[in-house]
């Protein structure tokens, strides 16, 4: 962590392209260290497409991001550095014990010893560490959940972006996922979230996707006509 | 180095614990190769004559079967696309995947093969050869597999696609490699064809990586 060292993490003009339909455009964001981003809109509003564009895995079709002011995509293996994506799949391999599983990504990481301590505190958090020892197969749905949670609990970075994070989890569990983001909020880091539940965020501040959707039919035809 | 070899561990777990794919391919390739004395009959000079190209290519087909599961499976869970977005970069992940590919298909190919070449009443002076050509082709033929293995990603029946993909890719690799195992039959120098395979090898090993961590990439976007 960086400790009280403030970052800025803000996007410009982001236009999103899904197989030649316009998804959202001229989409702007900014937040800081200590921030919660939460990304709202009905399915199909590009919700996804912008944790997936901000963790780099998709691209913008113009407009860019800027962490501290320097653009992103001129150093992306910095920039997946200081992130943890949780996705609508959670990567734990049915064969593979939970423990398995949580040293294999710790190990990915650059701090991995530290990591790699980390995690079992991490599974505690989110009461599963007496499977500890169990194969990936035997987990439910919600325990895969916890157990990719408690992933990105275990190395430390500053940006963590979650895509609908709450699916799967008991009512329990959400409120320990929100007793987590304060916390990683308090530490100076900031979050993204999709979510179509409602969480008891504090001081969150709300984006709606949906009004930057192109559901205005000329404005994506002429977008598209310009080339972008 | 460290995480490289973290990979290729996890993925050797993930293979030993699954099991079933690797001694699939490695019976693939030997119930292959034992049809053909059956198909052509079991005259020992037509058999010796063909046995280096039968097993070379029946070795090509058993390391295809595999291909799709290079990178299906992660692709499938979201591992894919966590390795994609992990610190390191994406060509070391892919190298480090086909490394794991090759230590369990393409090595005990390599390992199984001198038995067919008995099998197939290959020369004696030919056994090593084929060692050393299987040594140096199938890790080739993994480097190209896992282009068209990254290629086929997120589409059905991909593993027909594969094929159709890089079996004409591998063509340079077989010729090669057979034409080694005949030249130290028939008593020839070696050499040139070993500098040759190596060089494909090589050339594999300096392109083949970017190439499917540039399919991997388009893959997960």
């Amino acid at each position: 962590m960086k400790g009280k060292v403030m970052a800025t993490f803000a996007g410009r003009d982001l236009v999103c392209i899904r197989g030649e339909r316009l998804v959202f455009s001229k989409l702007n964001f900014a937040m800081e260290s200590g921030g919660c981003l939460t990304l709202i809109g009905h399915n199909g509003a590009g919700k996804s497409s912008l944790l997936r564009m901000m963790a780099g895995l998709l691209h913008a079709a113009s407009g860019d991001m800027l962490w501290d002011d320097q653009v992103v995509a001129d150093d992306m293996d910095e920039h997946r550095e200081r992130l943890h994506y949780v996705g609508h799949h959670d990567a734990i391999k049915p064969v593979l014990t939970v423990e398995e599983n949580l040293k294999f990504w710790a190990g990915l990481r650059s701090d991995a010893s530290e990591a790699q301590a980390n995690f079992k505190e991490a599974l505690d958090i989110f009461s599963i560490g007496h499977l500890i020892d169990v194969p990936g197969r035997f987990l439910s749905a919600g325990q895969k959940r916890r157990a990719n949670l408690a992933r990105i609990i275990a190395s430390k970075s500053p940006l963590w972006l979650l895509d609908e994070p709450t699916t799967a989890l008991d009512k329990e569990s959400i409120k320990k996922l929100e007793d987590v983001i304060e916390s990683h909020r308090a530490n100076g880091g900031m979050v993204v979230l999709s979510t179509h539940s409602d969480m008891n965020i504090k001081d969150q501040q709300i984006l709606n996707v949906s009004e930057f959707s192109a559901a205005r039919g000329h404005e994506s035809a002429s977008l598209l006509a310009e080339g972008i | 180095m460290g995480r490289f070899l973290s990979i290729v561990r996890r993925d050797l777990r993930l293979a030993l614990r699954q099991g079933s794919d690797s001694v699939m391919v490695v019976m693939f390739f030997v119930l292959t190769v034992v049809l053909f004395p059956f198909g052509i009959g079991p005259e020992g000079n037509i058999l010796a004559r063909v046995a280096s190209g039968v097993i070379f290519v029946a070795a090509l087909l058993a390391s295809m079967l595999s291909l799709e599961r290079l990178f299906q499976t992660d692709y499938e869970d979201g591992s894919l696309e966590l390795l994609t977005l992990s610190p390191m970069p994406l060509e070391i992940i892919v190298l480090a995947k086909i490394t794991a590919h090759w230590l369990t298909t393409g090595l005990p190919l390599m390992i199984a093969s001198p038995l067919l070449a008995v099998l197939m009443n290959m020369d004696g002076n030919g056994f090593a050869m084929l060692m050393l050509a299987l040594l140096l082709g199938t890790p080739a033929l993994s480097l190209i597999g896992a282009i068209g293995a990254a290629l086929v990603l997120g589409s059905r029946r991909g593993g027909v696609l594969i094929s159709l993909l890089v079996l004409p890719l591998f063509v340079p690799v077989l010729i090669f490699g057979v034409g080694l195992i005949e030249a130290a039959i028939g008593g020839f120098a070696v050499k040139s064809q070993i500098l040759i395979l190596s060089g494909i090898l090589f050339a594999c090993l300096a392109f083949c990586p970017f190439a499917a961590a540039a399919a991997v990439r388009q893959s997960v976007e």
